[in-house]
């Protein structure tokens, strides 16, 4: 039964495919895909091909450790926006402000040439042991970008604790529970439910935002086509495989976070 | 353009400053006394204010350009994605899908090469020289065409926003086409188009620093050429980080004005708690 339903399920999704337009559509880009596998110059890949899978790595990685420490930061500012006292909601909000009026490129040369060129002045830093890393460019990446997210999330979370009904809240605080229980077992699950949707789009954007890095010398997959675009005098081949490369990505994260949000109970409050 | 000029002029400079790190190469800010960050940053000669809000003013010109072209191909593209044939459709999907994707700044690469290389072709192709396409329309139309994409979007769901009835009713009184659009569709759809319309131009605004990195003389990097020459790094940045906030909240403001005129005569949610 269950065969034969999903028989007709992917007869129904093939015939979605099989429209004659899209039959033709699908020829002419496969067309164009097979002109531009044959006619363009890709003998440099296996020269590049070790160096872009690490490009690729690295765009991953900080696209990650960003996404996390960003939404780990953008908890505690979505809270003070949403429910704190004026003291912590006030610099919240200044922050968000500041960080999503500026662009990213900005703060992300500020940091590095800015904070960059004072912290060698200081002979006690110089000396400490966060020196070795200072040096180098990769932490002002990852702040750079912790903080963008953190920004757009930190707005994005204090609508979404601000959208948690009071009676949850006012139900939880009746049997008993004790701030710290409440937070961690009803305020923080809805209001994380709420904002998933828009999560997907802010990691999309994230991800769009790590070639900015290749700016300031880290070497991630942008840097690696640039690198190649300037020793072998190519123009649209590298381009066009970052480009192919970072959509994989895209698509592969919505996909991933459909399958999340799919799990996740629909009717909430 | 003595922008040009001057960016040929100081490159030397900035060479050097790189080849030369260590303490010497941040003297500059901290010392600097109030007065020392007024002459810095005053707008006659010596100072860089000017060239801080020639760049200003480059980006504004990029971001109002952009938006508009963004503007036409978005409503161009969200009547095609909702009326169009099917093959329009597609097309226009995989348009929107792909721009989406794919990172801001592959695409100001690859369509400032491209772009550049087809209008050559095309000259050559019909018998006249090749020409310079100049910085500003070259900006305009890149992220224009990536503005497009996300215009498309919200102006497609501002369209599927309006209560049917009002469609029906226009198509009752016998409106053409056009009429409808200019009468009916247009002005009933502002009010949920503009809440996502604004994020757009604030975007804009600041996808305009992109352009620094193909070389464009915008803000991002006529304050990188001040930075480099004067040393003072984090003056300028910070500077220039103040010139791009004011131009968000000032846009807020006018935002704030542009909502509200154009849900005039709605009735209020607030009233209806």
């Amino acid at each position: 039964m269950s065969a034969e339903a999903s028989a007709i399920n992917l007869a129904a999704r093939a015939s979605i495919w099989l429209k004659p337009h899209r039959i033709v559509l699908i020829l002419i880009a496969l067309a164009l895909v097979f002109c531009a596998a044959f006619f363009m110059r890709w003998d440099w890949l296996p020269q590049y091909w070790e160096m872009g899978m690490m490009g690729i790595w690295r765009a991953l990685w900080i696209l990650a450790v960003t996404c996390a420490l960003g939404f780990a930061l953008a908890v505690p500012l979505g809270l003070a926006q949403a429910g704190g006292p004026f003291w912590f909601a006030v610099p919240a909000k200044i922050f968000c402000t500041i960080i999503r009026g500026t662009p990213l490129l900005l703060q992300l040369w500020l940091l590095y040439y800015g904070l960059g060129s004072i912290f060698p002045q200081y002979p006690w830093i110089r000396e400490s042991w966060l020196w070795p890393y200072l040096r180098q460019a990769w932490p002002y990446a990852v702040v750079a970008l912790t903080f963008s997210f953190a920004g757009y999330e930190g707005e994005v979370m204090r609508g979404a604790f601000a959208g948690v009904p009071r009676g949850q809240l006012e139900a939880a605080r009746a049997f008993g529970m004790s701030r710290w229980k409440i937070f961690r077992r009803i305020w923080l699950p809805q209001a994380f439910y709420r904002a998933l949707p828009t999560l997907t789009g802010e990691t999309v954007l994230q991800l769009k935002s790590t070639p900015l890095v290749a700016t300031i010398s880290v070497i991630d997959i942008f840097a690696v086509s640039s690198k190649v675009r300037q020793d072998t005098y190519l123009t649209y081949e590298p381009l066009l495989l970052l480009a192919l490369i970072y959509m994989t990505i895209t698509g592969i994260l919505v996909f991933v976070f459909s399958r999340i949000e799919a799990r996740i109970p629909v009717k909430i409050g | 353009m003595p922008n040009l000029a001057t960016h040929a002029r100081r490159r030397p400079c900035g060479r050097r400053l790189a080849s030369n790190p260590g303490a010497k190469l941040i003297d500059a800010f901290l010392p600097a006394s109030a007065a020392g960050i007024m002459e810095l940053l005053s707008p006659v000669a010596p100072g860089w204010g000017g060239t801080l809000l020639v760049g200003l003013l480059h980006s504004i010109e990029i971001a109002l350009g952009a938006t508009c072209l963004g503007l036409m191909i978005g409503t161009a593209g969200a009547f095609g994605k909702l009326y169009g044939g099917p093959v329009t459709r597609d097309l226009l999907a995989v348009y929107t899908t792909v721009v989406r994707a794919v990172p801001e700044l592959v695409l100001i690469l690859l369509l400032y090469y491209a772009g550049t290389d087809l209008i050559n072709q095309v000259l050559t192709g019909m018998g006249y020289s090749r020409v310079d396409i100049s910085g500003l329309a070259a900006g305009i139309f890149v992220l224009g065409f990536v503005q497009g994409a996300y215009s498309t979007e919200v102006i497609r769901g501002a369209i599927l926003a309006i209560p049917q009835g009002q469609i029906e009713a226009a198509r009752a009184y016998g409106m053409s086409p056009g009429l409808m659009l200019r009468r009916i569709t247009l002005p009933a759809m502002l009010p949920f188009a503009i809440p996502g319309l604004a994020n757009l131009w604030l975007i804009a605004t600041k996808d305009t620093a992109l352009l620094a990195v193909v070389g464009f003389f915008e803000l991002t990097l006529a304050t990188r050429q001040a930075a480099g020459v004067t040393k003072a790094y984090l003056l300028f940045y910070l500077a220039a980080g103040a010139l791009y906030l004011t131009l968000s909240l000032f846009s807020n403001v006018i935002i704030g004005r542009v909502e509200a005129w154009s849900r005039r005569g709605m009735p209020s949610v607030k009233e209806a708690r």
